[in-house]
C-alpha cells in the first residue's frame, strides 16, 4: 500500500512539472504529496527530516548561487560577455562560434547552467543577429552546453549540488576528476556542431558588413567588481575545504557583496531571483523520492546498477542515469540514484552526473514524459524543432557519455 | 513579371548582385528574409534543463523578438540599397522552408542561392534551399553564393569519369 501511494505521489509531483497547470502548479503539488506521504506514513516523520535535512543546505546553495548570478546581470556582465564575443568574432561566424563556446562553458562551469540559459542564450542570439549572422548554430551551442558543459564544478549544475555531499570529495577534487569528462564533452560538441551547421557558418566572399558590425560594436568592458566577486567566490570555493567553510558561505558572501553593489530594484525582483517556488519543489521532491525509494525504489535501482568503479560499471552507471533522465527528467533521476551509487564515491556518483548532465541532450525536451505530454498538447508546435534536436542529441549524447566516463576512469587513476 | 528574391545571412550579397544582373529591368521585385522560429523559440523558452522552475524567465534579457525583427530589417533595407533598383521587401517568421513556399506562391520566378559547400555537388544546396528547390511550383533561379570552381575540379561519379 505505501509504495503504491509513494509511487502515485512521485508520478503526481513529476506530473505536474511537465504538464505546468496554472491551477496545480507543480510545487504546491509535489508538497501536498510529500505531506501526504508522511501523514500516511509511508515516510516516517524521521525519514521526512532526514530528507530534508540533507537537502536543506543544498537548496539554500542553489539560491544563493541564483541570487549571485542574477547580481552579475545586474552588473552588466552578461552584455559584458555579449560585446566580447562580438569583438572577438571578427565578424567571422565559426570564430563566434568558437566565442561562444568559450563563454557558454565558462558561465555554466561557474555561474550554473540556470545563468546560460536564462540569462546568456538571449545575448547569444542578440549578438549573433546584429553581427547579420544566422543565430542557429550559436543559439543551439549555449543550448546543448549548458547541459554537456554542466560537468566541472559541484556548482555547476542542480543535480551537481545534490550529489556532491554523496561523493565525499572536496571542492577541488570534484574538479580535479571532472574536468578531463568535461574537456572532452566539449570537444565531441565542437565536432558535431560545427558540422552539423557548417552550412549556416559559412558567409560567401568575405563579409564586409558583419565584419564592420564586429568592429563597430561597442566595447563594454567587464564589470571590474562583478569579475572580481565571482572570482573571489571561486577562489573561496577551492579553498573551502583547507579553510573549513562549507562552499555555500562563499557563494553566499558573493551574492551579498553584488546586492550591495548593484541593488536589485525591488525586494521583489531579488526575492524571484532565488526562485523559491522551484525550492520549495525540490524540497518537497526530495522527500517524495524518499518514500518512494524507502518503499522498494531503490532497491530496484540498486538491483539494476552495478557496483564498484571499474570502467565497465562507471559506463553503465553512466548509460542507465542518462535512461533514466530521459524518462524522467534529470532532477528526480538524480535524487532517485544518488542513495544508490553512494555506496561506489566517487566513481559511481560522478559517472551519474555524467548521465545525469549529458543524457538530457538526446531529447531536448529532457524525459520521454515531457515529449509525448508536449505531442499531446500541441500536436502541432511549429515552434520546436524536435527533429533537429533529435538528430543533435543522437549525434552527441551516446558519444560523449561513452568518451566522458573513459575521461573519468582515466581521472579516478591519476587522483 | 513578379521576381521574389529569397535572402539569407550567410548569402544575400552575392545572391542580390546576382539577381540585379540576371532578372529583367521591368520585373517587380520583391527581397524576401525569413526569421527562423524555433530559433527565437530556443533562446527565449528554457528547455528541460528548466524542469520545475519558472516557465518564462523574468523580463530583462533582450527582447528576443525585437531583435530578429529590427535586424531582419536592417539586412533588407541593406539588401534593396546594394540590388539599388525598386524593390519592396518582405519580412517573415516561421520555419523557413515553409514561408519561402508561401511567399513565393504566384511568383513568376524565385532567385535564391545555393547554402552548401562551395563545390560542384549535391551538398551544395543544403537542407533549406534544397526543400525550397524541390517543392517549387515556379521557375527556380539558382545562383551560387561563391564562384564555382572549375569543371576539371569536380569529383566525377565512377560511370562518368573518362
Amino acid at each position: 500500500m505505501n509504495e503504491a501511494i509513494s509511487l502515485v505521489a512521485l508520478a503526481a509531483s513529476l506530473t505536474a512539472a511537465v504538464a505546468r497547470w496554472r491551477r496545480a502548479p507543480d510545487w504546491v503539488v509535489a508538497a501536498g504529496a510529500a505531506l501526504i506521504v508522511v501523514l500516511v506514513g509511508a515516510l516516517s516523520f524521521h525519514g521526512a527530516r532526514t530528507a530534508l535535512g540533507r537537502l536543506g543546505p543544498t537548496v539554500g546553495f542553489l539560491a544563493a548561487l541564483l541570487v549571485l548570478a542574477d547580481g552579475c546581470r545586474r552588473a552588466g556582465l552578461f552584455d559584458a560577455l555579449g560585446a566580447l564575443m562580438a569583438s572577438g568574432s571578427h565578424g567571422r561566424p565559426p570564430r563566434l562560434l568558437a566565442m561562444v563556446f568559450l563563454v557558454a562553458a565558462g558561465t555554466t562551469a561557474v555561474l550554473s547552467l540556470d545563468a546560460t540559459i536564462v540569462l546568456l542564450t538571449p545575448i547569444v542570439f542578440a549578438t549573433a543577429a546584429r553581427l547579420t549572422t544566422s543565430p542557429r548554430p550559436h543559439v543551439y551551442a549555449c543550448s546543448h552546453l549548458a547541459n554537456s558543459a554542466s560537468l566541472l564544478l559541484p556548482v555547476s549544475n542542480l543535480t551537481n549540488l545534490l550529489a556532491f555531499a554523496a561523493c565525499g570529495v572536496s571542492f577541488t577534487r570534484f574538479a580535479a576528476l571532472m574536468a578531463l569528462p568535461w574537456l572532452v564533452v566539449i570537444a565531441v560538441e565542437w565536432v558535431v556542431l560545427s558540422r552539423v551547421f557548417a552550412d549556416d557558418l559559412r558567409t560567401a566572399g568575405t563579409p564586409p558588413a558583419a565584419a564592420a558590425a564586429a568592429a563597430a560594436a561597442p566595447r563594454v568592458p567587464l564589470p571590474r567588481f562583478a569579475t572580481a566577486v565571482v572570482g573571489l567566490t571561486l577562489v573561496g570555493f577551492g579553498v573551502s575545504s583547507i579553510a573549513g567553510i562549507a562552499p555555500v558561505w562563499f557563494a553566499v558572501a558573493g551574492a551579498v557583496a553584488l546586492i550591495l553593489r548593484h541593488p536589485p530594484q525591488s525586494l521583489r525582483q531579488l526575492f524571484s531571483a532565488a526562485e523559491p517556488t522551484f525550492l520549495v519543489f525540490v524540497l518537497a521532491l526530495g522527500v517524495v523520492v524518499a518514500a518512494a525509494g524507502e518503499n522498494g525504489l531503490s532497491s530496484v535501482v540498486d538491483a539494476l546498477l552495478p557496483h564498484g568503479q571499474s570502467l565497465p560499471a562507471l559506463l553503465a552507471v553512466a548509460v542507465v542515469s542518462a535512461v533514466l533522465a530521459n524518462l524522467l527528467n534529470n532532477l528526480p533521476a538524480t535524487l532517485i540514484i544518488v542513495v544508490v551509487v553512494a555506496a561506489s564515491a566517487p566513481g559511481g556518483v560522478l559517472a551519474m552526473l555524467i548521465g545525469v548532465n549529458v543524457g538530457p541532450n538526446l531529447t531536448y525536451v529532457g524525459s520521454l514524459a515531457t515529449l509525448l505530454w508536449r505531442r499531446i498538447v500541441h500536436a502541432h508546435d511549429e515552434d520546436v524543432n524536435t527533429a533537429e534536436f533529435l538528430k543533435l542529441g543522437a549525434l552527441t549524447v551516446p558519444l560523449s557519455l561513452v568518451a566522458a566516463t573513459v575521461g573519468l576512469w582515466l581521472a579516478l587513476q591519476v587522483f | 513579371m513578379r521576381v521574389l528574391v529569397w535572402i539569407t545571412e550567410s548569402s544575400w550579397q552575392p545572391c542580390v548582385d546576382q539577381a540585379g544582373r540576371l532578372i529583367p529591368a521591368d520585373a517587380e521585385v520583391t527581397l524576401l528574409h525569413v526569421a527562423a522560429s524555433e530559433v527565437e523559440h530556443l533562446a527565449e523558452h528554457p528547455g528541460p534543463e528548466r524542469f520545475g522552475r519558472r516557465r518564462r524567465p523574468p523580463a530583462h534579457e533582450p527582447q528576443v523578438r525585437a531583435i530578429a525583427e529590427s535586424e531582419a530589417q536592417a539586412l533588407l533595407a541593406a539588401a534593396r540599397e546594394r540590388f539599388g533598383r525598386d524593390a519592396h521587401t518582405e519580412a517573415r517568421r516561421g520555419r523557413v522552408e515553409r514561408e519561402v513556399l508561401e511567399a513565393a506562391e504566384g511568383s513568376d520566378l524565385l532567385v535564391l542561392a545555393r547554402d552548401g559547400r562551395p563545390r560542384r555537388e549535391p551538398k551544395s544546396i543544403g537542407h533549406y534551399a534544397r526543400f525550397v528547390v524541390d517543392h517549387a511550383g515556379c521557375p527556380v533561379l539558382l545562383v551560387w553564393a561563391e564562384p564555382p570552381p572549375g569543371l576539371e575540379d569536380m569529383h566525377w561519379p565512377p560511370h562518368l569519369r573518362r
